[in-house]
């Protein structure tokens, strides 16, 4: 090979450089380089803050108010008498703030026992993907429930503190994909008073509940308690609900069936009288509309 | 032998200062609009951490934006936006390749406003298509000042509006691109 081809094929190569450089121009924005990946916060495991009964893994974003109607009906079995129990309702009104991503607080009052409650939300870890991430939310929920039924026994000398019972809640919950999400709720009921002597004043239950969306718009969800100790011998069952969630613009509608008819976990947990097997469950159904009461100015200048 | 030496040396020089005309941003500006007389509320968001690079040489201009940077007043908003309409879990990015069309007519080292026409493919919600738009150029100081508005269909997008608040949500959106333009390094 003489000098000149060798110079030839020098220039050449330097020309198929340099248009490799200008070809690049096909896709700009690989000049910027790669985004480093960021943690991210995955959200939206479940519609509402909770699944059926229980408190879900979601919370309410900061700034917002979750208005919470709550009906469960008679027993289905009542049959036609009773237009399958829905001549019958029990209800629970309540409102639930969101303060923080990871902080949310509600109370709320049930005709069940005239009973108030309130509960604090609080989850240290959110599930999460890119660098330090967590494959799971673990989220905290304290709540105190108040009857407000007139002394059984006016007789004796009644206390305050009677009326009042507290759950201790943990969460550990995971979006495993869009449709699918899982959370497991290992539950403490506390009552400072109950019925009989052998009755235990704590309840310790494990919660599970889960999300199959079905579509955009509806859900499948399901919601059980497992009574583990401090089940009464007869008479009660574990809770169980199964329904749906249907989401139309502002509000989420939670369609279900249940065997219990309390509304907090006081009432759900210790008091559920139901029986799935002998159709002793209860149509019942959530609404709730969430408010924003404090704009989100982040997108403002 | 010379010649080519020269030609090679042009080629190179030549090569340099193409690359050194491109700009860029990585804290674009890009909102939309989808509100209609009977909204209830402002349908508006805004990103503002898109990113653009500009060839001055060609014209050739692209932008990308990651959907769930969209920030809304009302999360409710937000949510329903990510999770139903543009669903940005399966489709997280949009993007923008195309090019300006008289950009001979756009002096880059003199500053000035300048009105081009942006023509190119729109990608979003996994449908692409062409899109061309109005839009301006204000170069000064070595910074250039880039802004447009246009109209997308969303059903073009398969973006699905269900019956219930079909008469809420307008048709198309307007999209508004606001970016500031430095030289890239």
């Amino acid at each position: 090979m003489n000098k000149r081809t060798i110079n030839f094929f020098l220039v050449l190569s330097l020309l198929v450089s340099t248009t490799g450089i200008r070809a690049q121009d096909d896709d700009l924005l690989k000049l910027l380089g790669e985004e480093k990946p960021k943690k991210e916060r995955i959200k939206y495991a479940f519609k509402s803050p909770r699944v059926i009964n229980s408190h879900s893994m979601e919370f309410l974003n900061p700034g917002t108010m979750d208005f919470r109607i709550l009906h469960r009906f008679g027993q289905v079995d009542q049959g036609y008498k009773n237009l399958f129990g829905l001549d019958q309702a029990s209800m629970r009104m309540g409102f639930d703030f969101g303060v923080m991503q990871n902080l949310m607080f509600g109370f709320g009052r049930s005709t069940y026992k005239k009973e108030l409650d309130a509960f604090l939300k609080y989850a240290p870890i959110r599930q999460s993907t890119g660098p330090w991430s967590s494959p799971v939310t673990v989220a905290f929920v304290s709540g105190i429930t108040m009857d407000g039924l007139p002394w059984a026994d006016p007789s004796r000398k009644n206390f305050f503190t009677s009326k009042l019972g507290y759950y201790f809640e943990a969460i550990i919950g995971r979006k495993f994909s869009e449709t699918f999400s899982l959370q497991v709720a290992p539950t403490m009921v506390h009552r400072n008073l109950v019925a009989t002597e052998a009755t235990p004043n704590n309840v310790y239950a494990l919660g599970v509940g889960g999300r199959l969306k079905l579509s955009q718009r509806v859900a499948f969800t399901w919601d059980y308690s497992h009574v583990f100790i401090g089940m009464p011998d007869s008479g009660y069952y574990h809770p169980l609900s199964v329904g749906f969630d249907i989401e139309t613009g502002g509000h989420v509608f939670q369609l279900h069936f249940s065997n219990s008819t309390g509304m907090n976990e006081r009432a759900f947990i210790t008091e559920t009288t139901g029986r799935w097997g002998k159709a002793e469950v209860r149509f019942g159904f959530n609404l709730s509309r969430v408010f924003q009461i404090k704009k989100n100015k982040k997108h403002k200048e | 032998m010379k010649n080519y030496f020269v030609l090679a040396a042009a080629v190179l020089l030549f090569s340099f200062s193409a690359t050194a005309q491109k700009y860029f941003t990585k804290t674009g500006k890009i909102s939309f609009d989808a509100t209609t007389s009977s909204s209830p509320e402002k349908i508006e968001g805004v990103n503002k951490t898109s990113t653009c690079v500009l060839d001055t040489k060609s014209g050739a201009i692209q932008f990308a934006v990651l959907m769930k940077g969209f920030l809304f007043e009302r999360a409710l908003m937000e949510e329903h936006f990510n999770e139903n309409y543009v669903e940005s879990n399966k489709f997280p990015k949009a993007e923008f390749k195309g090019a300006i069309s008289n950009n001979d007519a756009v002096n880059y080292s003199k500053d000035g406003t300048y009105a081009v026409t942006v023509k190119g493919k729109l990608t979003m919600h996994g449908v692409t298509k062409d899109v061309e738009t109005p839009g301006k150029l204000v170069v000064q100081g070595g910074k250039i000042q880039a802004t447009a508005t246009f109209n997308a269909l969303l059903a073009d997008y398969s973006v699905s509006i269900p019956g219930l608040v079909a008469d809420k949500v307008a048709k198309t959106a307007k999209i508004g691109v606001d970016c500031s333009l430095e030289l890239l390094k």
